[in-house]
């Protein structure tokens, strides 16, 4: 346990560089230079930030299932509520994957963003903070706030850098998921009366009336259905991707999706286990809709980023899957599947960005051929694709593995739905490469763009060390949350026991 | 000094990484040259390790790595080579190293050699991977590997449009087998508590009478776990339902298919199926019905191979067909004489494809036989390689003489298949004999159609055609080696009496099995059956398309619709492109537009949005343009409301 709150530490670095920036980077006089600077100071906020979270791998007991580097003050005392941090092996992930996915994002801002570039750095920072605040936070006012306050510069990010339909899509993407906190922010309102704390670790282990338990987990379930997002709620996102900015789509799919998985853990399982178990028929028969039915619309599509996001959607359906499977191999695998997609997707949109940066274009008919003359993007792309597609030896296939793995534990016929998906996955996915990359090489403006540079090579370098890393040894990985999740099971488990003897 | 286990695994991955990282800044030449040179080493610790595991008895176990870990449920990176493995071991570094070199003179005009001799590499690891696995996972690993592997090189050149749809098309039908190799896993996980061989033998006895419940019903275990694995073996060995990718991967360079898709790859469910021959004795259903496809696809395959005019596809049916034979042999338990033909097939099969590569090269890339004739006096060595590679193919051979390989190999099999005296054993000894007969006819077809006759290629390209280069011609030698001989000089390992101390523990037969026994007791007339077939089989392709060449045309045009039926390869990719291609996409489009557009967005976010916009025009006065404030009033208003109601409640 480190003598400083690490984790707040943390949380408001990326703030640091955001006040550098507004004090320093002045518009008005020197416009270049003042750009020059907020990127400089944004990547390496971002940078020292993704170093100080390390420390908390050093000061992490990986067998120790409880929260660890907890931090605790009196905030309102009137109203008993407290500033309380802390992570367990489960939000510890998800504090790393924000704080090393934020770096590579704003490497990619620098070469794609073009207007208002300091207000744009200013939002990634400030979107950073936000996240890792949610990821840590333990007390449910924090949490709420961190977790709607995620939202104000991811929709300031699809609104302001986005395409030409940016308006819709952030209004719906706001709608959508703002329509989910509020029913959140009844459940919680309601929890915290009848427990009479904001403590969230107060609130584990069945602590709520069946009757009512039903409703908050409803409640809950609806927020987190729209961010994961799961079938039906999940028409927004194909829209704030296609119209966010390479940067927004990364963090969208890498982190801002995560939110909803590890709601349903941290809210819906460890605090609702009854309910959960009640409801869990109904989500693994949505996923299961969703993954089916996502990835044939993935098919369907001709806008590349479109694609990617449905394929989002059908990824996800593995992590719904996974978690209401409620047990060890279920959530393990959806734990990986997470991970795993935060960053092959997250890398998928690289991806995209990279030649949209060139063409401006997401028309995938409008490229073809660019395995002639773009090899080395056509390398890396491919590594991503087999990641998503979910070949052994790479990232994807772990998680998904172990996620059907635990369906096929709760019900036969989970399994059997979801591997037909995995082969449509397969499907889409070398669907749109070889429409990007093979055939002849025909598009005079196609063959004029120019490989990789330097600075997208240093975006898709550490992405593919980490698809291959948790392919190959995900132990690495799965040895910091096991202790937690089979805590999770456990406690699960014995509430069920106790609920069916009464 | 790395142990050699790991070497003869790992040095193809290391050949493959230095060509495909590297292979631009060091260039075509040296590319080649490490790609061979780690292929060659490799298949000299092949040789080394067979003395030492196969014929010494040492077999070797090996943990790397661990993998997953979640559970009860762990697997390793493990090396586990015993002789089944090593007899793997011989088949693939030894045909592949040949393929290697052969590659260097068929690929020596391409312009992106380190590209190909690195997917060759790449692919030689997967497989050894898949070969060397002590447990289930990691044998997916190399399968979907050499999945990839094969899809790379179908689409090599990627730029046709008919290779990139090839590769796809061989990748998906190998998932939809993978669908049911995965869902067999997860059911040996819930049967045998492991997914590593050993757990899994140990306790098959004893598992052999449960039931367990599969998507609601209660059925046997043991049969439903060997029928799911057996569904991805017919996916990557191209047996009948699941064989539509094979044909058309020939689009990839014909080295590739030499090694891909006739010795190795298309092998490997044959193997697996060897490799779990402990718990697939246990479930006699299961073999049964692993003898019926596999004599269904033999006989199918080799229909169709009699109609074909690529040359290369003919080469593939017959693929296919053999296959045929390799599943039904281990359908009657007869795994040894599974394993023995895959080992000779996979010389003489790659002789065959690497000289019709050659008869290719010759003739600028034509693969039509219609188009060729008249040139064995200009490839007289290639010519007599097709030979060579036929008289193994047919089987011919004299009973205590001397054989080709093919002729102990297919003998053994079929031979076991009727001394069983299970109904489905002699059905697929008569059927393997009735394909027999096909296989000889079709593979003289071949060799006349291609050598014989006037030239019925163009000018141009007969002024060019021309032997192939030393470099082509001398990898061929081993393999023609062992396509004369390597029957004869494996024969007591595999069916005669040393057979059980070469195996050991590797193959499992019950005690009240022993169909190698039994294909000893057989009949005289049955054991001549298969030659007695295959000589009046290559005489009727003399009359055919020698003496009477007037004839086929007759006959096909007698035959009506049976003649198109089997030419249209019986219509199976019409029928999935129909059923499963077309239907996807249009329920794709339908999702998209009906689904979320029209009812999901209609009903949903846009409904709401477009009945929001009203309220918020005529609530004006609340108008500040900024949607956060409508939100946040929106929260203050719901939360007064339910804690008001909360309260008074």
């Amino acid at each position: 346990m480190p003598s400083f709150p690490l984790l707040s530490i943390i949380t408001f670095l990326p703030l640091v560089g955001v006040l550098i920036i507004m004090l320093f980077a002045k518009s008005g006089d020197n416009q270049a230079c003042s750009v020059k600077l907020s990127k400089a100071v944004a990547l390496i906020t971002s940078l020292v930030t993704f170093v100080v979270s390390l420390g908390i791998l050093c000061y992490f007991n990986p067998s120790d299932s409880s929260f660890q580097l907890m931090e605790r003050y009196v905030w309102i005392p009137s109203f008993n509520i407290a500033y309380i941090k802390g992570v367990d092996g489960i939000s510890l992930w998800f504090v790393l994957i924000s704080t090393f996915l934020t770096p590579i994002c704003i490497l990619s801002a620098i070469g794609g963003v073009k207007k208002r570039v300091k207000e744009f750095m200013i939002a990634l920072l400030v979107l950073e903070t936000m996240m890792i605040g949610m990821f840590t936070a333990l007390d449910f006012v924090l949490f709420y706030l961190f977790f709607e306050g995620v939202l104000i510069p991811m929709f300031l990010i699809i609104g302001i850098w986005g395409g030409e339909k940016r308006t819709y899509a952030a209004y719906k993407f706001f709608l959508y998921t703002f329509l989910g906190s509020v029913l959140m922010l009844v459940a919680i309102f309601a929890m915290v009366l009848h427990v009479g704390t904001t403590d969230m670790t107060a609130m584990m282990g069945g602590k709520f009336p069946m009757q009512m338990a039903i409703w908050l987990w409803l409640a809950f379930f609806m927020s987190f259905a729209v961010k994961t997002p799961m079938w039906p709620f999940h028409t927004w996102l194909p829209y704030a991707h296609v119209e966010a900015p390479t940067a927004g789509s990364v963090i969208l799919a890498g982190v801002l999706l995560k939110m909803g998985g590890y709601g349903f853990i941290r809210l819906s399982v460890q605090m609702l286990p009854e309910a959960s178990h009640y409801f869990a028929p109904l989500v693994m028969v949505l996923s299961l809709v969703a993954i089916i039915y996502t990835s044939l619309v993935a098919l369907a599509q001709t806008d590349m980023k479109k694609l990617i996001a449905y394929s989002s959607v059908a990824h996800m359906g593995f992590v719904t899957l996974g978690i209401f499977s409620l047990n060890q191999q279920g959530l393990d695998g959806a734990m990986i599947v997470m991970i795993s997609h935060a960053f092959v997707s997250g890398a998928l949109f690289l991806c995209v960005g990279v030649v949209y940066d060139r063409l401006h274009t997401r028309e995938i008919s409008r490229y073809g051929g660019m395995a002639n003359n773009m090899p080395h993007y056509a390398f890396m792309f491919m590594i991503f694709m087999l990641g998503s597609v979910g070949l052994p030896g790479t990232s994807g296939f772990v998680g998904e593995f172990l996620s059907l793995q635990g369906a096929y534990l709760a019900n036969s016929w989970y399994a059997f739905i979801a591997a037909l998906g995995v082969i449509l996955g397969a499907a889409y996915m070398l669907w749109l490469y070889r429409r990007l990359f093979y055939g002849p090489l025909e598009k005079a403006d196609v063959k004029a763009m120019p490989d990789l540079n330097l600075r997208e090579y240093a975006m898709f370098v550490p992405l593919v060390i980490f698809v291959f890393w948790i392919g190959i040894y995900p132990a690495t990985f799965r040895d910091m949350f096991a202790p937690t999740v089979n805590k999770i099971i456990q406690d699960y488990q014995a509430q069920i026991k106790d609920s069916t003897h009464e | 000094m790395l142990p050699l286990d790991v070497l003869v695994v790992f040095l193809p991955l290391f050949g493959a990484f230095i060509a495909g990282m590297f292979g631009r800044k060091i260039g075509d030449r040296a590319s080649q040259i490490v790609t061979c040179a780690c292929l060659l080493v490799a298949a000299g610790i092949s040789i080394k390790l067979f003395n030492d595991v196969a014929l010494q008895g040492h077999v070797i176990d090996r943990t790397l790595l661990h993998w997953f870990d979640s559970g009860a449920f762990t697997v390793n990176w493990a090396l586990h080579i015993d002789t089944l493995t090593a007899v793997m071991l011989i088949v693939v570094n030894g045909v592949s190293s040949m393929v290697h070199l052969y590659s260097v003179g068929y690929m020596g005009h391409d312009k992106s050699i380190p590209r190909f001799m690195a997917y060759l590499s790449l692919f030689t690891f997967f497989m050894l991977m898949l070969v060397t696995s002590n447990n289930l996972l990691q044998m997916f690993f190399g399968w979907e590997g050499v999945g990839l592997a094969s899809y790379l090189l179908i689409n090599f050149w990627f730029e046709k449009d008919s290779a990139n749809k090839a590769a796809i098309k061989a990748f998906l039908v190998n998932r939809v087998g993978d669908f049911g190799f995965v869902l067999g896993i997860f059911g040996c996980y819930l049967l045998f508590g492991s997914v590593e061989f050993g757990g899994m033998f140990a306790k098959a006895k004893e598992v052999a009478s449960t039931d367990f419940i599969f998507l609601g019903h209660t059925l046997p275990a043991l049969t439903t776990v060997c029928l799911l694995l057996f569904v991805g073996a017919m996916g990557k060995s191209a047996q009948l339902g699941l064989h539509t990718w094979l044909p058309d991967a020939m689009e990839g360079p014909t080295p590739v298919s030499a090694l891909i898709h006739a010795a190795t790859m298309v092998t490997a469910g044959v193997f697996m199926v060897a490799r779990l021959s402990p718990i697939f004795e246990y479930a006699p259903n299961a073999l049964m019905v692993v003898a019926i496809v596999g004599a269904l696809t033999c006989i199918v395959a080799a229909s169709i191979g009699l109609t074909q005019f690529d040359i290369k596809r003919v080469i593939a049916y017959s693929t296919m067909s053999q296959l045929g034979y390799m599943f039904f042999a281990l359908g009657v338990s007869a795994y040894s004489a599974a394993i023995f033909h895959l080992m000779t097939h996979a010389f003489f099969k790659a002789l065959l494809f690497l000289g019709a590569g050659s008869v290719i090269h010759a003739l600028s890339g034509e693969q039509d036989m219609r188009k060729m004739g008249g040139i064995w006096r200009i490839i007289p060595f290639t010519y007599a390689y097709m030979w060579i590679g036929s008289l193994a193919l047919a089987g011919i051979g004299i009973d205590g003489v001397f054989g080709m390989a093919g002729f102990y190999s297919k003998d053994l099999i079929l031979e076991s298949a009727v001394g069983t005296h299970e109904w489905f054993g002699v059905l697929a000894y008569w059927l393997g004999i009735c394909a027999a007969f096909m296989t000889a006819f079709y593979s003289w077809r071949l060799i006349i159609l291609t050598f014989h006759g006037k030239p019925r290629a163009d000018h141009h390209t007969m002024e060019h055609a021309h032997e192939s280069p030393w470099i082509m011609l001398g990898p061929l030698v081993p393999l023609a080696i062992g396509a004369i001989f390597a029957g004869w000089y494996a024969w007591d390992w595999f069916g005669g009496e040393d057979r059980n101390a070469f195996w050991g523990n590797a193959i499992f037969e019950l005690p009240s099995h022993d169909p190698i026994e039994a294909a000893h007791h057989v009949p005289e007339w049955e054991k001549w059956f298969p030659l007695g077939v295959a000589v009046p089989g290559i005489l009727l392709a003399y009359v055919f398309y020698w003496w009477k060449p007037e004839l086929p045309g007759k006959v096909a045009s007698a035959l009506g619709g049976l003649y198109r039926l089997v030419y249209n390869k019986y219509y199976f990719d019409e029928l999935y492109d129909f059923l499963f291609v077309r239907t996807s996409l249009r329920l794709g489009q339908i999702f998209w537009k009906t689904g979320d557009d029209g009812i999901i967005d209609r009903f949903g976010p846009d409904g709401f949005a477009a009945t929001a916009v009203r309220i918020a025009q005529r609530a004006s006065a609340l108008e500040t343009g900024y949607v956060y404030h409508y939100a946040f009033a929106m929260v203050i208003g719901v939360a007064a409301f339910v804690t008001w109601f909360w309260i008074k409640s």
